[in-house]
């Protein structure tokens, strides 16, 4: 602590210079605001300068090369739309046989309500335990440290987690052939949608718990005992007051889960045994050929897309308002 | 609400135990078969117990050069660390004050946390992409000509690498420091002014170590998320790999349980880094419980 104060001793005798007097407190009230201003920008400068470089200016770089001309093996910058036309080929002449890129995106769709549905339910009632049934503050948080820990952990990892378990093999397969539910090893457990959606809610739910828990933890207790004391039922109890007042926890999560799985290469890559085509997977592929262009038209389609999806959450409840 | 639990506590402890189980259980799978002997195959039951694959692993024998990715992502994930925590603190101090752009800057985080990881790692492939291009065609134009010479490409593992796992853990170091913030008394700021002391004393002596824990915590966000990036690197990392990357090249080919050993050994780095940051964490907040208050003990 003596250091503390011999650091103060050394700059207070600057203190009464910088006070201006009466006269000057009003010029010198509008300086510190200027000064406190300059100084909130060199605070927040550094990031913003992040942001530009490395997500803005990249952003507007996908869109315009969206709309270059390509060939096979580079980008060339004159307007064309063939990376949007290539990439909608045959779908209308095609019909009623859906094109690659619809049948796609609706495959992606359907992976992305599954596992949406599946991490709001599950990720609810974690959340619901923690924020209602748990009582003790330390409980609280070693159990929702318990949930958070994974999260830390690598992805790929815990994709390549469920192999032993769901493989021809694996620890399902034999729990089932020795308990003679089957005979044959069940092919779909792995590299197929099962497992994709399996994994994508194994990865995600923490997504869905950490804000549902805390819209669930700003809830004012004494609102679930009046409507205990009112009659309420525990179901209505739920229906009336804790589900509207979670609301903008499970709008966030939700907007987690969706953008995340509407992007998703990696996770439909290895759990599909790189043999399930998603919107994010097209990207890569199109990468892949060294077709930016076209790689960047389907980027602009699928930030379309997942701007429309959380435009249409985000009228359910003011996000910024949450935060 | 008396203090008899009611049965739905039963109910909802027996799904979060399943739902922990769920989390943890194929992990400690593959941490177990890791351990496998040397005829062991990728699924239970176990051959043998035995270090044969963390041996192929650290020899490197049979897999790619693990050990310089492994170098690779321990020093990127050092830096994005470092770099994380000091701009989420110093932009956490900014957003106290009202200063134009401050929700420019907020929803260019929300958007860059929610983007879908593809579009981002494409963009900055692209950018990099295009500087390269230009560089290569018209950097003599420009009186760039000894940059040129021998030019190869600007990306690498603390360019463009390093730029998009900030896009990562940027927004939620911002995001920590706003829940910090919405906490903060900042009367605490006005006393140490009125002591006299100067922004920079309020700030170190103050506001530091009472933020302290969280800071930890948004260093341990910064480590573990870039130890773990993939789908950002995937297209932005230049010529050489991280390890997620290489674990993840793995996937397709390996059929021994070696991958099960680097992903213990994967896992062990970030459990290590988790269990040290807890660790400091709750040291901090004991100290603060010890020294937080001097109130009524008197002048020192």
């Amino acid at each position: 602590m003596t250091q503390d104060t011999g650091a103060a001793d050394l700059t207070s005798p600057l203190a009464p210079m910088t006070a201006g007097g009466s006269d000057q407190a009003a010029s010198g009230g509008r300086l510190r605001k200027a000064a406190a201003r300059s100084i909130a920008w060199l605070q927040a400068g550094p990031m913003m300068l992040v942001f530009a470089l490395f997500f803005l200016l990249p952003l507007v770089l996908v869109i315009i090369v969206s709309a270059w001309d390509y060939n096979e093996y580079e980008m060339i910058p004159a307007f064309s739309l063939r990376g949007y036309t290539d990439t909608f080929e045959g779908c209308i002449s095609g019909l009623p046989e859906l094109c690659t890129i619809l049948k796609t995106y609706l495959k992606t769709l359907k992976l992305c309500l599954l596992t949406w549905g599946l991490t709001l339910f599950i990720g609810f009632w974690v959340a619901y335990f923690l924020a209602f049934h748990v009582r003790s503050k330390t409980w609280q948080i070693v159990l929702s440290l318990l949930c958070t820990i994974p999260f830390w952990t690598s992805n790929v990892i815990r994709m390549i987690a469920w192999i032993p378990l769901l493989g021809r093999n694996g620890l399902v397969n034999q729990g089932l052939i020795g308990s003679g539910l089957t005979t044959q090893p069940i092919e779909w457990l792995l590299f197929s949608e099962f497992s994709v959606v399996l994994a994508l809610v194994h990865l995600f739910t923490f997504f869905m718990v950490v804000p549902i828990f805390n819209s669930m933890i700003r809830i004012d207790k004494r609102l679930i005992e009046a409507a205990y004391d009112a009659g309420a039922s525990g179901w209505q109890t739920l229906v009336n007051i804790v589900i509207p007042l979670s609301k903008p926890g499970i709008v966030i999560g939700s907007i987690f889960v969706i953008t995340i799985v509407m992007g998703d290469f990696i996770t439909v890559g290895v759990m599909g045994g790189q043999q399930i085509a998603s919107a994010g997977k097209i990207i890569e592929s199109r990468l892949s050929a060294l077709q930016f262009p076209a790689a960047a038209a389907n980027a602009v389609i699928l930030l379309g897309i997942t701007i429309l999806i959380i435009s249409a959450l985000t009228r359910i409840v003011d996000v910024r308002k949450e935060l | 609400m008396g203090d008899k639990r009611p049965r739905s506590f039963y109910i909802l402890a027996a799904f979060f135990a399943a739902y922990v189980l769920f989390l943890y259980g194929p992990m400690i799978a593959i941490y177990i078969l890791s351990f496998q002997g040397p005829d062991g195959g990728l699924t239970f039951p176990m051959n043998g117990v035995s270090l044969t694959w963390f041996g192929k692993v650290l020899s490197g024998a049979g897999i790619v050069d693990i050990g310089a990715a492994f170098k690779r992502s321990l020093a990127l994930g050092l830096v994005v660390m470092v770099v994380t925590v000091v701009l989420s603190v110093a932009a956490g101090m900014a957003f106290r004050k009202p200063f134009r752009g401050s929700s420019v800057l907020f929803y260019t985080a929300i958007a860059s946390l929610i983007m879908p990881s593809i579009i981002t790692s494409l963009g900055i492939a692209l950018e990099f992409r295009l500087l390269d291009d230009f560089i290569n065609k018209h950097g003599a134009d420009v009186g760039l000509g000894w940059l040129a010479d021998g030019w190869t490409t600007g990306m690498g593992l603390f360019t463009s690498g390093l730029g998009a796992h900030l896009t990562w853990t940027l927004p939620f170091g911002l995001l920590i420091m706003f829940a910090i913030f919405n906490r903060f008394d900042g009367r605490l700021e006005e006393a140490a002014r009125d002591l006299g002391a100067t922004p920079w004393q309020t700030f170190r002596y103050v506001v530091l170590p009472i933020i302290a824990p969280s800071v930890v915590g948004i260093g341990l966000f910064g480590f573990t998320l870039s130890w773990d990036e993939l789908a950002r690197s995937s297209q932005a990392i230049g010529s050489v790999n991280t390890l997620p990357l290489e674990l993840q090249g793995l996937t397709t080919t390996v059929t021994k349980p070696d991958i099960y050993a680097l992903g213990t050994l994967t896992s062990a780095v970030s459990f290590l880094v988790i269990f040290a940051a807890l660790s400091v964490i709750l040291v901090l907040q004991a100290r603060q419980r010890r020294h937080g208050s001097d109130a009524g003990k008197g002048t020192v």
